[in-house]
């Protein structure tokens, strides 16, 4: 069973859904972000997204945003990705990479596979490309054992949610509503729609994430799909208070929001 | 092309998922579009009665005494309605937006032109408009914003990255994949995904054909070259599209080469450039070892921009097309001399296309008694916006001057302040 499948298959068992836990590597800075993803594991992060800082982050919103050019402002380097990566294995979350393509292509797509792959990643979710365009990457992936994560949006056709879910490997990121990445006050409905059309295609675990912030949320999306996925909210955590109090206070809330 | 919406390696679609429904929406509008009589006469029409096509040739006999001898042509984009060639898009995307049912169009500007050219459409057709401008280029182009706000729409100033165009387009696509459902977003220049590098330079092909059938009719002959600046590359392809298939005819791009070639300090892609993926499209970027976009420089606005459309680095790689840098130097006395010689202000972005044209003509080698070549080139822009950053340029106006005069402006009724006559 691969780090994925097994932890899906743990959370099932326990009759929950995973938390999934995004940061971004480097923000603050390096130290504080190898420091805070070990909170998020030990907090209840079943699977910690660590994030790629970008200079062009077309589908984060400002919160995102502003954290990844902190991070690169303070000098964040591409091979210091396997080290958060690194960290997460070993605090015992399972790593997955976020990142949009530029920075992968420029590292070679192979070189990344194989790099991550031995830093005890488990796959990538890759916000700008499509399978359409994946074809290196999913050959990369697949070569290293790591799964290519895809999203899926309200707006996908049934054609498109059939290729995309064909395409991912692990789980698949269920976009919940049109948009960019940030804090919202509600679910909405488009998100259970979505899970429920996902559904009736593939076996796949399905994860939901953009705008979840509370363990209201999490426990409420719980209730409908395999996974809840937080951002935004574990950035602001890590922002307003580097010393991560805040932020273990938040992954507990959210943990336990998942399991209700 | 290898496949739809494929320059060779280059275009294709990288974009979020939630777009693509969008973007397939978009083809297949475009589609329909060309292939309805009805659609194309209007658009035929708007151009004509509205924007003031064609456009003129003009012979600038004064300039070219500075370009080894050549007989210089210059197509006439600035004297289209708003002032450049985006109008010939904007319309196009426009008559589309409403086609498609959507009721509001958004936008990136850099120098505004293309920001203003959508403002103007919008109130044409009714639309809401809002346009995304990088917060940098708000204060160069500060003429530019209030003529869209004149028009009715909302100017967003974009403060996140490096606060230019680039940005502008990052925040254009986050309004777009929230309000895809009733929002076109109405892309400036021939890169981003799918379809919009073709459809871009289809609706400028325009420019191409009118000035091919002018130069044969003045000249009796095909051009020796053709010279256009390359920001995002629309200007460029519109008026290169007519010649792809002539191969005595050079065509001949310029980039911004701004200070010099430093890492940050220029937006010369194919000089200081490698492929890479950027808003979209799979083209030439330039970027650091780890693949973030680098800081770019220019004194215009409108060629300040990373990457570069993706058709434009298939042309680059296959050799049909020669781009090179010319930098803020070379750009401004290119843009003092048409100004001196020929009584025409021209955009900053144009007057990179007038340097390299000086230098390609005195790079021409030919003997006396041989017909002198002729270049033609695309005058994409006029340069009313670039009035004050010419002015400082120049030192016409002291800082000192320019303070007080703002001053004033600020402190004065709006009636005693316009109140000088016209
Ligand atoms: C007058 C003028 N020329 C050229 C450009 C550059 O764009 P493109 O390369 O798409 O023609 C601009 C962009 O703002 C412009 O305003």
């Amino acid at each position: 069973m691969s780090p994925l499948e097994e932890v899906f298959s743990r959370c099932r068992d326990e009759g929950r859904a995973a938390l999934v836990a995004y940061l971004p590597a480097g923000y603050p800075d390096l130290a504080t972000s190898v420091a805070a993803v070990r909170v998020l594991a030990e907090a209840g992060a079943d699977i910690v997204e660590v994030g790629v800082p970008y200079t062009d982050p077309l589908m984060d919103g400002p919160v995102v945003e502003r954290a990844a050019t902190a991070a690169l402002k303070n000098g964040f380097r591409l091979s210091q990705l396997f080290d958060v990566v690194r960290a997460v294995a070993e605090a015992g979350a399972v790593p997955v990479v976020m990142a949009y393509w530029n920075p992968v292509l420029r590292y070679g797509p192979d070189r990344f596979a194989a790099d991550l792959a031995a830093a005890g990643g488990a796959g990538l979710i890759t916000p700008d490309l499509i399978p359409d365009e994946a074809g290196a990457w999913r050959a990369a992936a697949d070569e290293h054992g790591l799964a290519p994560i895809f999203l899926v949006a309200p707006s996908s056709t049934d054609e498109r949610l059939r290729t995309t879910v064909e395409a991912c490997r692990g789980f698949v990121y269920v976009a919940a509503t049109m948009g960019v990445t940030g804090v919202r006050s509600s679910v909405g409905a488009s998100a259970r729609t979505l899970v429920e059309r996902t559904r009736s295609l593939t076996d796949l675990p399905l994860c939901v994430g953009l705008g979840l912030s509370t363990g209201d949320q999490a426990a409420e999306v719980a209730a409908f799909a395999d996974g809840a996925i937080v951002g935004s909210a574990l950035v602001r955590a890590v922002g307003e208070d580097p010393t991560l109090g805040r932020l273990r206070e938040l992954t507990q809330e959210l943990a336990e929001g998942v399991r209700r | 092309m290898s496949a739809p919406g494929r320059f060779g390696a280059f275009g294709g679609r990288y974009v979020p998922e939630a777009l693509v429904a969008a973007l397939e929406e978009l083809e297949g509008a475009w589609t329909d579009a060309v292939a309805d009589p009805k659609f194309v006469a209007e658009l035929d029409q708007l151009q004509r009665d509205y924007t003031g096509r064609p456009s003129p040739l003009t012979e600038v006999r004064r300039f070219a005494e500075h370009a080894g001898g050549a007989r210089v042509f210059l197509k006439r984009e600035d004297l289209n309605h708003t002032g450049s060639h985006k109008i010939n898009n904007v319309l196009g995307q426009a008559l589309l937006t409403v086609r498609m049912g959507k009721r509001r169009v958004i936008a990136e500007t850099g120098a505004g032109q293309h920001g203003v050219a959508t403002a103007t459409a919008a109130a044409l057709m009714g639309l809401d408009c809002t346009v995304y401008m990088g917060e940098v280029d708000t204060r160069r182009q500060a003429l530019n914003v209030a003529r869209m706000r004149l028009l009715g729409a909302e100017v967003v100033p974009v403060a996140t990255g490096s606060a230019t165009l680039k940005d502008a387009i990052n925040e254009a696509m986050r309004d777009w994949v929230t309000n895809v459902e009733g929002t076109h977003y109405l892309l400036g220049t021939v890169t981003g995904p799918h379809p919009f590098p073709s459809m871009v330079r289809d609706f400028h092909s325009v420019i191409g054909r009118e000035a091919r059938e002018q130069v044969l009719e003045r000249v009796g002959r095909l051009p020796d070259a053709v010279c256009a600046c390359v920001g995002g590359g629309s200007n460029a392809i519109g008026i290169f599209s007519a010649f792809l298939d002539d191969p005595a005819v050079r065509l001949h791009g310029y980039e911004a080469g701004g200070e010099g070639i430093a890492p940050g300090r220029h937006a010369s892609r194919f000089s200081g450039g490698v492929p890479g993926v950027l808003h979209g499209a799979a083209t030439y970027v330039l970027q650091d070892e780890d693949g973030q976009t680098m800081e770019t420089h220019s004194v215009s606005a409108g060629l300040d921009y990373p990457s570069v459309g993706p058709e434009h680095a298939f042309l680059h790689d296959s050799g049909r097309v020669t781009y090179e840098p010319v930098t803020d130097d070379e750009a401004m006395d290119a843009f003092a001399l048409l100004c001196r010689t020929e009584g025409i202000i021209p955009a900053i972005e144009s007057a990179h296309a007038l340097a390299g044209t000086l230098r390609l003509g005195q790079a021409m080698a030919r003997d006396a008694n041989e017909e002198p070549p002729v270049l033609l080139v695309n005058l994409s822009g006029r340069g009313d916006k670039d009035v004050d950053t010419a002015a400082r340029w120049f030192g016409l106006v002291d800082g000192q001057d320019l303070v007080e005069a703002e001053q004033l402006k600020a402190d004065e009724p709006v009636a005693e302040a316009e109140g000088s006559g016209w």
